[in-house]
Order: structure tokens, then sequence, then C-alpha cells
């Protein structure tokens, strides 16, 4: 398959990894912000690839796992509503609330469906003029553009029953919790599709705030090595940078037309992370102009802000403070058929992802 | 969470298999290991018992329709169990308003199967629900075959040693890309058929003329993912596959990078896994390669002796990884 098996050649790998191997003189912790990354690398066998002092851990950029309690909580408590109904991506069916998912909502007679997009949500409403379809927006700078071109669309269509429930979430501030609050790190590997819509120079705060390296990053194999080479070698000659590795998807500017959308229809707001509680300025919600489809400004209801099961230590991993191995429900009381904390729930999730390949066995 | 039925119970994968054993299992006396079909002893004959619904959404697709699936499983589930198929049943739950037209499309499907597979269909039943209380059409099929002498045990998995090869018969995840292309509800069209077919003949080729089987099932709900974990949990040993030499058709690889899936989970409806001791692996591969179901067969791993009953993938790019049960519903209402 073209732009695919180019950057799963075996010969080309086998050739990084050894270089890699090659050049790691030190030790080297780096942080998969995206959580894309975290499950294509354990997907492709990546870290059999590596050599031992280089240690990669998993970050908060897996939307469905960041997401938090109340959120959940809110869409079930529409979920219950007779003349509602839910639209959500699938790996958010899972996601547990406090005492529910949706999931099981669902399976109690809920109307909840899974849609693969905005527009499919759209249509949706049209078709069901007579309910209130409510749009779980979840996802970073990646999805927050589509589901802005969304309400352009809802609103040039005229249609009165589309709903969005936002928790779009922006990268940086996540990024810069986790650096102030000690993690050690020596680089980042950075998330490609974000930085496809934001470009690059979104996060060279990090590099010269910080002093840690940023590698915007491809999600293929030999983009995924390329890069931890690209940080290897940052840290060896002491000089921090924002680098594109994934140039054929990323400039330093970025993609301006869905910046513009997503500026148009979205401005920042303080937003709640599973495992961060409340970062300032990491969400995003609807303009003032917009808040007609906003289901939360339109239809107001009220949850508890109920704190995860304290023994969950979903919070620790997505922070990088700790990985899946110290939490003492893992793999016991919390698998992916009965998730306890979110990072169980979704393929990108570190949880998930360590139990599936059985990481460190 | 776990006390009500969710689609994941019916995906195939663990929580099916927890389902099964929980509920059913202890309450009806079965015996372990389950397996495709019942092997019964009476006044000296062996005979295989199986049965399967089919609920698949939509009722036509590229490459079948419910009722080609409906005989073709319940064939396969009989094969796979070395059984030569006979008789079928065929019962179907059929929802108010269903059109004639399309019963009569499904049932001339069935039979043109049927006679493709040599067994007859020699029972059945209808039952009409108010429409809302079932989708279309529901079938459900039972089969009974007559036991190949010398294949009683090869469900069990009891022959199968390290050194063994696997074997299956062609590119997996057609069945389930087809059925999901054929949803209203997604956005693309693809040029993927179905691989839905009666295995008995080339099964059938296989036992005859080949020695050293000593494993077969047929590749349904949870994909090859779910039978090889089921299979080293059987024989208590590890499975190495290549992912270099697992043949998946372009189209499918590409549906799944797209869809997040991945080809070792998903659905197929016309593939088996055998296992073959070494000696008698290439003969095996030879006469699949000459039936028009086994064409594009491949030796995809093997089964070693490291002392854990895992399946460790040596990925396509050089690295490792284990493969483990699908836990969760890739697709419900695939089959």
């Amino acid at each position: 398959m073209r732009h695919i098996d180019e950057y799963r050649d075996k010969d080309l790998i086998r050739k990084l990894s050894d270089l890699i191997k090659r050049v790691s003189n030190l030790d080297y912790t780096f942080m998969e912000v995206c959580g894309g990354h975290t499950a294509a690398i354990h997907r492709f066998g990546i870290p059999s690839l590596l050599p031992e002092n280089i240690r990669l851990i998993s970050g908060p950029g897996c939307p469905v796992c960041v997401t938090h309690n109340s959120f959940i909580d809110k869409a079930i408590t529409y979920s219950k509503m007779d003349d509602i109904i839910v639209t959500t991506f699938g790996d958010l069916l899972r996601v547990p609330g406090t005492g529910s998912s949706l999931e099981k909502e669902k399976a109690m007679g809920a109307d909840i469906r899974i849609v693969f997009s905005g527009p499919e949500a759209l249509d949706i409403a049209k078709s069901n003029s007579d309910k209130k379809v409510i749009f779980l927006g979840i996802g970073f700078e990646t999805t927050a553009p589509g589901i802005a071109v969304t309400i352009k669309e809802v609103e040039k269509a005229g249609t009165e029953n589309f709903y969005l429930l936002s928790a779009h979430k922006v990268m940086p501030p996540a990024m810069e919790v986790i650096i102030k609050e000690g993690v050690k790190l020596n680089g980042f590997i950075c998330p490609g599709h974000v930085a496809a819509i934001t470009g690059s120079e979104y996060f060279n705060f990090i590099s010269t705030k910080y002093n840690i390296g940023c590698v915007i990053t491809g999600f293929e194999p030999v983009d995924i090595l390329h890069s931890i080479y690209m940080l290897v070698n940052q840290v060896n000659s002491s000089s921090p940078k924002t680098e594109i590795q994934y140039s054929r998807a990323v400039s330093k500017g970025g993609n301006v037309i869905a910046q513009k959308n997503m500026n148009d229809i979205f401005i920042p707001c303080n937003e709640y992370w599973r495992g961060f509680g409340e970062i300032a300025s990491s969400g995003l919600k609807l303009r003032r102009e917009y808040e007609r489809f906003d289901a939360g400004k339109m239809m107001p209801i009220k949850v508890n802000n109920q704190e995860d099961n304290e023994l969950c230590i979903c919070g620790d991993i997505l922070r990088g403070l700790k990985t899946p191995h110290e939490c003492s429900l893992f793999a016991t009381a919390c698998v992916p058929e009965n998730p306890v904390g979110a990072c169980m729930v979704s393929i990108e999730g570190a949880c998930n992802t360590f139990y599936k390949y059985r990481v460190n066995e | 969470m776990s006390e009500y039925i969710s689609l994941n119970h019916g995906s195939g994968g663990s929580l099916a298999g927890k389902l099964i054993r929980n509920i059913f299992v202890k309450r009806f006396g079965m015996d372990e290991p389950l397996t495709d079909s019942a092997v019964l002893k009476e006044n000296g004959l062996l005979l295989a018992f199986t049965t399967d619904s089919y609920v698949v959404d939509p009722i036509f697709f590229p490459g079948g329709d419910i009722g080609k699936l409906a005989v073709c499983g319940t064939v396969n589930d009989l094969s796979v169990s070395g059984a030569m198929p006979k008789y079928i049943s065929a019962s179907f739950i059929i929802e108010e308003g269903f059109s004639f037209h399309d019963l009569a499309l499904i049932a001339d499907s069935m039979s043109s199967e049927a006679k493709n597979a040599g067994v007859r269909i020699v029972t059945g039943d209808t039952k009409v629900v108010e429409k809302g209380k079932c989708d279309k059409l529901f079938i459900n099929t039972s089969g009974i075959g007559m036991m190949k002498s010398g294949f009683e045990t090869i469900s069990s998995a009891m022959d199968v040693k390290p050194g063994d090869k696997l074997i299956i018969n062609g590119p997996i995840g057609n069945h389930a890309i087809a059925v999901l292309g054929a949803r209203k509800e997604l956005t693309f069209s693809s040029p993927v058929t179905s691989d839905c077919a009666s295995l008995n003949h080339l099964i059938n080729n296989v036992l005859e003329e080949c020695s050293e089987i000593h494993f077969m099932r047929d590749l349904t709900r949870g994909g090859l993912a779910t039978v090889l974990n089921e299979l080293a949990d059987m024989i208590f040993s590890g499975i190495i596959i290549n992912e270099s030499s697992v043949p998946v058709e372009e189209p499918v690889k590409g549906l799944c990078e797209i869809l997040g899936f991945d080809p070792l989970c998903l659905a197929n409806e016309g593939k088996v896994l055998f296992v073959v001791g070494n000696e008698g692996h290439q003969k095996v591969l030879d006469v699949l390669r000459s039936h028009p179901l086994g064409k594009y067969s491949e030796v995809i791993g093997e089964i070693v002796d490291n002392g854990r009953n895992m399946v460790i993938l040596n990925t396509a790019i050089g690295g490792r990884r284990i493969i483990d049960m699908p836990s969760g519903m890739q697709l419900p209402r695939i089959c």
C-alpha cells in the first residue's frame, strides 16, 4: 500500500534501530503525547527494537482517556431524557462515569448512537426533527476543526435540533502541567496530527521555555524510530529544539483554513481532565454567537463532580508519573471488558495497550 | 457494570466465552472443551451436531446474504470438527412486513448453497414477530454430520505439538469489511466481497489426501486472533505468527488503517486454520492451493514450546508483540 509500505520497510527499520542503539550512550525518557503513538508503538512492537536505556512513557493525548467523569455523567443524564438522541464516537461508550457508562445506558434502552463523524450526527438530527440530537464532541486540535465545520453546516442548513456537548481540548496546557509537575523527561514525541493543524511552532515554547526537545512525529514505525533518533541526538548535543520529523504532513504554520474554522466557532475555556483536574484555557467552547448549539447552555443540567475510583491511578499514568503495572487494579479489577479507569477503555489508552500487548510481561 | 448483556457479549471474544461458561455450561452440564460441534456416539455411529443463529445486518451484502451465510456457517462448523455435513435444519424469525420477494431470494440462495455443499435442508420452522421486535430476518440452522473415522479428537487439539505449522486458506478480514461496507451508515463503498463459502469439499480433500492434521477451526466472529488464543489455551503451548505471512487483501488493509481495525480480529466466513505436523505441511499446502477456495493458502506460523500459552506476533517490521484475545466489540451483527 502506497504511503504505508515505505514507512514499514523492514530493512530501513533495522538500520534505524541499529543507529539508535549505536548513538544512545545516556539514559533517555521520552513521552509520546498522543494516544495514536502509544497504540502504534505497541502494535508494531517498537520497544523490542529499542535499547534498554530508552524509556518511552505515555502521555495525556488520548481524548477518551482524559474525558472527565462529569462529562460522561452529563451525557448519561441527557441520554435518559425521552426527546434526546445522544450521538458519540464509539470509544466513549465504555468510559466509566459515576456508577454507569453510556454503554450500560444504551443496553438499558437509552437512544445512544455511534457515529464516525459530525456530519453523520447532523444527518441523524435532520431525519429526527422531533428529537434533540446531542453530539458528544471530544478530541484535540485535530478533531475540533471538523466539528467547527459541522456547526457551520448546521447553521447553514437551519437545523434547529442539533447540539454540541463540547469536551474539546487543546494539547499545550496539559504538556505544560506535566513539565511543571517535575516529570523527568528528555523529550516529547509530539502529536503529528495535532501539529498538521496547528503547525510545529505551536510547540516551540516547550523547547525555548523549558529546554525540552520536541519532535513532531508521524504514526508509522519508520516515523517513530526516526523521531526517537532525532530526540537522542538533541539530548546528546544538549540542544533541545522543536523539529518536524513528519514533514510530509506538518509545516511550521500548519493548516490555516482549519485553524480559522476552529477559531470562528470555538474560544478557549477552562476544562476538566481526568487525572489532572481543571486546567486553565485547555478546553474549547462554542463562541457566544453559536451558543444556541451548545447543549450545556440550552439544556442546562447539574451533575456532581465526583472523583474517580481512589485506587485508580489513571491520573498519574496520564501525567507520565507511573506506568500501568504500578496500579493495583491493572489486569485484575480493571480489564478492557470491565474498565475502572478510562486509560483501559480506548485502544489509544496506555492501560489498554499495555494489557492488550502484555507489555513488560 | 457487568450484570447485563451488552453487545460485547455477542462478539465471540473473551466476554462471549465468559457468558457461555458462567450461564450455560454449568447449567446444561456440557463437557469442555467447547468446540464447533458436539460429537455424539449412538449405537456405534459417530455423529457431529451443531447449531448457529444468523443476525447479520444488512441481510444482503457483497459476496452473499444471510441465507448463504446460514448454510455455510453450519456446514463449516461440522467440517472443521472432522465430519461430513449431511442434514441441515432452517428456522426463520421474520419481522412483520418483510417482503416475500426478499425471503424467496434468501431461500433460493440457501437452496443453491446447500446443493453446492452437498447437504440437504430437511426440517425447519417459521415464526413472525411484530414490526420492530426483530430486524427483518433472523435465521437459525442446525446440522448433523457423519464423523470421519480417525478425526474424533481433531477439535480438541490433543495431538498438536511444538513444531507443528499453522496454515490458513487465504486472506482474512474480507467478510467483516464487506458487511461493514454494505451498511448504510458508513460513508464508504468498498470493492471487498465476503469470503462466505462452504469449506467442506476443501477440508475433505485435505483430510483424504494428507496426514498429520492435528487441528482445524473456522475463523469466524472473533477472527484469527480469537482462534489462536483459544488454541493456545487448549494446548498450553505458545504460538508464533509471522505477520508478513498472513494474507490480507490491499483494500482490507487500507480500510483497517482508516477505521482502526486489526485484520487479525476481523470476522471471516470462508477461512479455516489448520495445524499440521511439520512433515505433512507442504502436502497440505499443495492440496489447498489446488482448490479454488485455497488458492492463496499460506503457512502463517508455528507452535512453539516456550512454556507459556501465549500468542506472539513477529511484526512485519521486525518487532515482536503479543496477540491477545479481542475483548470488546469490533463489529456487532457481523454474522
